[in-house]
């Protein structure tokens, strides 16, 4: 039953091939048995999981089921969940269990999907290797001894693993696209303002989104269709209707024009990655698409303008955690002073630590301007490139990251050196626009991942493209070893 | 690129975050490098461009003012590491 995708399940539990109860049972046993080896899922929520489903199973029987009527998912621990603990891979939040539910994880219920529990990640979603998560590092499937990416590494270990079909994510730089792309599997960041914010603890709030991950770009479509919403709570949301994502996704691509951004094609790309995404933009030509040479010239300034913007926006977001509403508290504070101070420090780990001082920094009196602002009128000028290069293009495509995972601790003390992971990844959350990543190869026996950047709520044609050359090609249903 | 050490120190009082005397030099030098990186905005021809703050020009988005939620203090309160009477306790802040 695991290797089946969500579109197969959904089948399979409506034509009474297995109930969902069995479904969910075999989910949390493949959870208890392989996951000390991946360390993808902080909690699970077993008796709930069972629960939900025996109530799906009832309404499947009775023929009034909602779309994900009974499948099982898994939430990364960044979207609250009304009574189970939601640590956002912090000491900070270890102990925090909040009243209410996110509204992906509200629309996922209302939906029908049965929690199996939430995934592991990067501190506050800040990382691509989930090093800096409080509960240990997640392992890739492909090669335990490498890194699954991140921030959002448990989501895509666990959906690579085989541990759930489907699993909700967020991206702030890269932290859906790049895991997916490290554990060979199938990620989309929407359109900022796609997906509700409310619920889903904040990093950078001008540039996070949740997404889906699974295994194909169905299922992602599949997943999107129910995560996607108009929601007054977020006052970032665009108020837009969702399209059917599954409606489209069979359509024909003849004569698609994908740019390629010669700056995504330069140094520092691993030799083995560029040829797996060449063979890639190679097999859609085959299948009637368009290639066109573009630029996007200030693809550079990117990170060090991310490192500005989303720092910044961190500082003021996690100010919130003082020791007194919620989460963590340091043992015996002398004085007010002491309880923030000592709180914060004890609380949250070194990169967390680190970029809150770098968001101090670049907004304190004096700097404010030169960073602050300057990155900003930065961001202006790489989205003006993606306008500028999608009056030519339908979609742009390239590597979702330079290279394959790499192995826990070979980016050294240096952060720049994990920084520049997300050099491709970065400027579409700048910009606000959607990407995905998909496997179109492996190098080293480690899998490559696709980007696609698409336009404005343009979420639709990603999918369909990325689902036709899943009809043509088969690294999707590629495994790690033992785990078919 | 290093950051003076009184540097570091004004920050983390802004930031509220202790920083042990024995870890301001490494401190000091990872947010060198961090800002080395960040300073090759400063390469970048920016005049007559209009800092953005939001990717579609969205604008907030106003609401009538009425009641929608009811009040749940104590359901919030739950999670605090200390309360009493509806109260948020701190140690003690003026003597």
């Amino acid at each position: 039953m695991h290797n089946l995708t969500i579109a197969e399940l959904i089948r399979g539990l409506r034509s009474k091939e297995f109930s969902s109860v069995e479904l969910t049972q075999h989910f949390l046993t493949r959870i208890a048995e392989l996951d000390p080896s991946y360390n993808a899922v902080i909690t699970v929520t077993a008796d709930q999981a069972l629960k939900a489903a025996a109530a799906a199973d009832q309404r499947l029987a009775a023929g009034n089921a909602p779309a994900l009527c009974g499948i099982p998912i898994l939430h990364k621990d960044i979207f609250c969940t009304n009574g189970v603990r939601t640590s956002c891979g912090s000491k900070m939040l270890d102990n925090f269990v909040p009243p209410y539910n996110a509204t992906v994880v509200e629309n996922f219920e209302q939906a029908g999907a049965v929690v199996l529990g939430k995934t592991n990640m990067d501190e506050f979603a800040m990382g691509s290797s989930n090093e800096t998560s409080f509960y240990g590092p997640v392992k890739n499937p492909w090669a335990t001894d490498c890194v699954p990416g991140g921030s959002s590494g448990g989501s895509a270990a666990a959906v690579a693993a085989r541990l759930a079909p489907g699993a909700t994510a967020t991206d702030t730089g890269g932290s859906i696209r790049q895991p997916a792309a490290l554990c060979g599997i199938t990620g989309l960041k929407p359109t900022y303002g796609r997906v509700s914010r409310w619920g889903m603890i904040a990093f950078a709030s001008s540039l996070d989104q949740g997404g889906p991950m699974a295994r194909t770009a169905e299922d992602c479509a599949i997943m999107l269709n129910c995560m996607a919403s108009f929601d007054d709570k977020d006052s970032t949301c665009i108020e837009r209707d969702v399209p059917d994502y599954s409606a489209t996704i069979g359509n024909s691509i003849k004569g698609l024009r994908i740019g390629v951004p010669s700056e995504y094609f330069s140094e520092g790309l691993n030799p083995g990655t560029e040829q797996a995404v060449r063979a890639a933009l190679a097999e859609l030509e085959v299948q009637g698409a368009e290639l066109v040479d573009i630029s996007l010239p200030n693809t550079g300034l990117s990170v060090p303008a991310y490192y500005v913007i989303a720092p910044a926006e961190a500082s003021a977001n996690l100010s919130r955690f003082d020791g007194v509403k919620y989460g963590y508290r340091c043992e015996d504070p002398t004085d007010l002073q002491d309880l923030y101070t000592r709180t914060r420090a004890e609380g949250f780990g070194e990169e967390v630590q680190r970029r809150i001082l770098i968001g101090t920094y670049c907004l304190s009196a004096g700097y404010y301007d030169a960073y602050y602002g300057k990155a900003q009128q930065v961001r202006q000028l790489i989205q003006q490139d993606f306008a500028k290069a999608f009056e030519k293009v339908d979609v742009i495509m390239g590597p979702t990251c330079p290279s394959p995972a790499f192995k826990f601790g070979s980016k050294g003390d240096d952060p720049v050196a994990m920084y520049l992971e997300d050099i491709y990844t970065i400027a579409t959350n700048l910009a606000g626009l959607p990407g995905m990543s998909l496997p179109c190869g492996m190098v080293d026996d480690k899998p490559v991942g696709l980007q696609i950047i698409g336009n404005y709520f343009d979420e639709a044609r990603m999918l369909n493209v990325a689902h036709e050359y899943q009809q043509a090609t088969d690294w999707h249903r590629a495994a790690p070893e033992g785990l078919l | 690129m290093s950051i003076e050490r009184h540097e570091i120190e004004k920050l983390a009082t802004l930031a509220r975050i202790a920083i042990d005397d024995s870890t301001i030099n490494e401190v000091s030098e990872r947010l060198g490098s961090v800002l080395e990186l960040v300073d090759q905005l400063q390469a970048a021809d920016t005049s007559g461009v209009d800092p953005m703050s939001h990717p579609m020009q969205a604008t907030q988005r106003l609401r009538e003012d009425e009641v929608k939620e009811l009040n749940q203090r104590e359901a919030l309160q739950a999670t605090a590491p200390d309360t009493e009477d509806g109260l948020f306790l701190v140690p003690k802040v003026i003597e």
